[in-house]
């Protein structure tokens, strides 16, 4: 069985417009018992059942972890992705019934901090509500340095604000402000943790600076899912069966395996976690790694893929399976 | 000889490096005995670095005392120490008004070593990221498991607790909280029946 995969039979509860680009989705345990407890920086896999395909998408929960009656999670509508959270915006209302993973935590607190120092870059906010709200229960220090695009994109700010005037600092891109970075990280007293979320190119800047100026990579945390990006068919043959698996162009690999019906582990479906590594026997062609689990040497090697956000350009894949 | 190749031993048993210049936006460095040549070196590898490092030195009781050569890499604050007793509230003081940035740099004995990482642990700096070189003195600072009392600066084994009196066996075994490896009673069952004396790694 796929690690981390139990499921729950949810109805949900509330769909909210946050604003234009973001909606917030309430979810119950459609039996009325409670929800499963979790931690900050936790994630839920939603499926979706979008026609005749079901699609699996990670969303960081939002609510506090010590409310047990829902998940709450918030969509940011992607007009470009493959789909899975214009599914949410457009199809999914109140009273439907879905089926949300157990959470599994890949960017949690590490309660050993004095300080937890938080940068979030638009939709990357979500995990941090629900440290917040956890820290909060516990008397945890924390700051946090929120970017937004506009005033009216910019999700939760005025929550936030409202209430924490002292810890909480907003950024509008369309102002030009900026997180003055390097004074932040310089200023901040021993012990801090460092937890960054949001666009790739902010997390990347986010880990640089903090590597020049000196913090252990045991004191920096981010959490970036990929989306599984669209790419050239191709197809996969199981050593095990000799199956051969089509792998469609707005799939991934990994969803092919699903819907051939290969129970494969995951947990993040996102490159991030380890879990879907899978050992290749054999190939002719050249893999796309698009995750942030194997080394470079690892991707070099051409003797393991990622399925949840990889691929394969060639003749033949093998993978052992 | 100042350095000394520890034998493999169990997973508890603390192991060390060789300290290296890491960037940072300042540096604290502590040294008992001849750990200070660890610290030479790492100057010698990066001047510049001493402009923006804190060195707490605590010679040994007899021996080289290595605080002039110390002095002359230019450190921005210097400080020697008696003892690592009377040195702790400084260490303590300099660890509470440091940022993030700081590298810590410990070399000399296991003990003086073991304390300072324990200080700095509970600074919230994380234990893995604190450099460490062990030389000098193989000599341990171990808890007896019975009266928990500490005797620094063992190195022989089985050795009489300075507390409870009890004959102690010096076992691998190290506990990172009290920064200390464990003595239990070698002659529990046969009161008396104590096994020649040796030294640690000998
Ligand atoms: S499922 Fe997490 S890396 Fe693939």
């Amino acid at each position: 069985m796929s690690a981390g995969t139990k499921k729950i039979d949810v109805t949900v509860t509330e769909v909210v417009e946050v604003n234009d680009l973001v909606k917030r989705f309430r979810f119950e345990r459609s039996d009325g018992a409670e929800m499963p407890t979790f931690s900050g920086g936790a994630h839920t896999v939603v499926e979706m059942k979008d026609g005749g395909i079901t699609r699996l998408n990670p969303y960081s929960l939002m609510s506090d972890p010590r409310d047990r009656s829902a998940f709450m999670i918030s969509v940011r509508r992607d007009e470009q992705g493959r789909g899975g959270s214009l599914f949410m915006h457009r199809e999914v209302k109140v009273g439907d019934r879905m089926v949300l993973s157990y959470p599994v935590n890949l960017f949690s607190l590490d309660l050993r901090a004095k300080k937890h120092l938080m940068i979030a870059g638009g939709i990357g906010i979500t995990p941090f509500l629900a440290q917040i709200k956890q820290l909060e229960g516990m008397n945890g220090h924390f700051e946090l340095h929120y970017s937004v695009r506009t005033a009216a994109l910019g999700s939760y700010t005025e929550e936030l604000k409202a209430h924490y005037p002292d810890r909480v600092h907003v950024y509008h891109d369309d102002q030009g402000e900026a997180i003055a970075l390097g004074d932040l990280l310089d200023g901040q007293p021993l012990g801090t943790h460092l937890y960054v979320c949001g666009p790739k190119g902010m997390i990347e800047w986010v880990c640089r600076t903090a590597e020049e100026r000196g913090w252990p990579a045991e004191a920096v945390h981010y959490e970036e899912f990929l989306a599984p990006q669209s790419g050239k068919p191709f197809s996969v043959t199981l050593a095990k069966t000799g199956k051969v698996i089509p792998v469609g162009e707005h799939q991934s690999m990994l969803e092919a395996l699903e819907a051939a019906g290969v129970d494969a582990p995951y947990l993040c479906r996102g490159g991030a976690c380890g879990q879907c590594e899978t050992d290749v026997v054999s190939h002719d062609g050249a893999f796309v790694h698009r995750d942030h689990w194997l080394t470079d040497d690892q991707k070099a090697c051409g003797n393991k893929i990622m399925p949840c956000v990889s691929r394969f350009e060639g003749r033949s894949l093998v993978i052992d399976r | 000889m100042s350095r000394f190749q520890f034998p493999p031993s169990i997973r508890s048993r603390p192991v060390y490096g060789t300290l290296e210049p890491r960037r940072g936006t300042a540096h604290l460095m502590v040294a008992d005995a001849e750990g200070a040549e660890a610290l030479l070196d790492l100057a010698r590898a990066a001047p510049e670095m001493m402009a923006k490092a804190h060195v707490l030195y605590i010679p040994a009781a007899e021996g080289n005392d290595l605080a002039d050569r110390l002095r002359a890499t230019g450190p921005a604050q210097f400080y020697v120490g008696p003892s690592y007793a009377a040195s702790v509230s400084r260490l303590r003081k300099a660890l509470a008004d440091a940022h993030m940035g700081l590298q810590i740099y410990l070399a000399g004995t296991e003990g003086l070593i073991g304390q300072a990482m324990q200080e700095a642990m509970s600074a919230g700096y994380p234990a893995s990221a604190i450099q460490t070189e062990h030389r000098g003195s193989v000599a341990r600072r171990v808890q007896c498991v019975h009266c928990k009392g500490v005797t620094e600066n063992v190195s022989v084994t089985p050795f009489v607790c300075s507390h409870c009196g009890l004959n102690l066996f010096v076992r691998d075994h190290y506990s990172r909280r009290i920064a200390a490896f464990q003595g239990v009673c070698v002659d529990a069952e046969d009161p008396g029946d104590v096994p020649a004396q040796e030294g640690l790694y000998q």
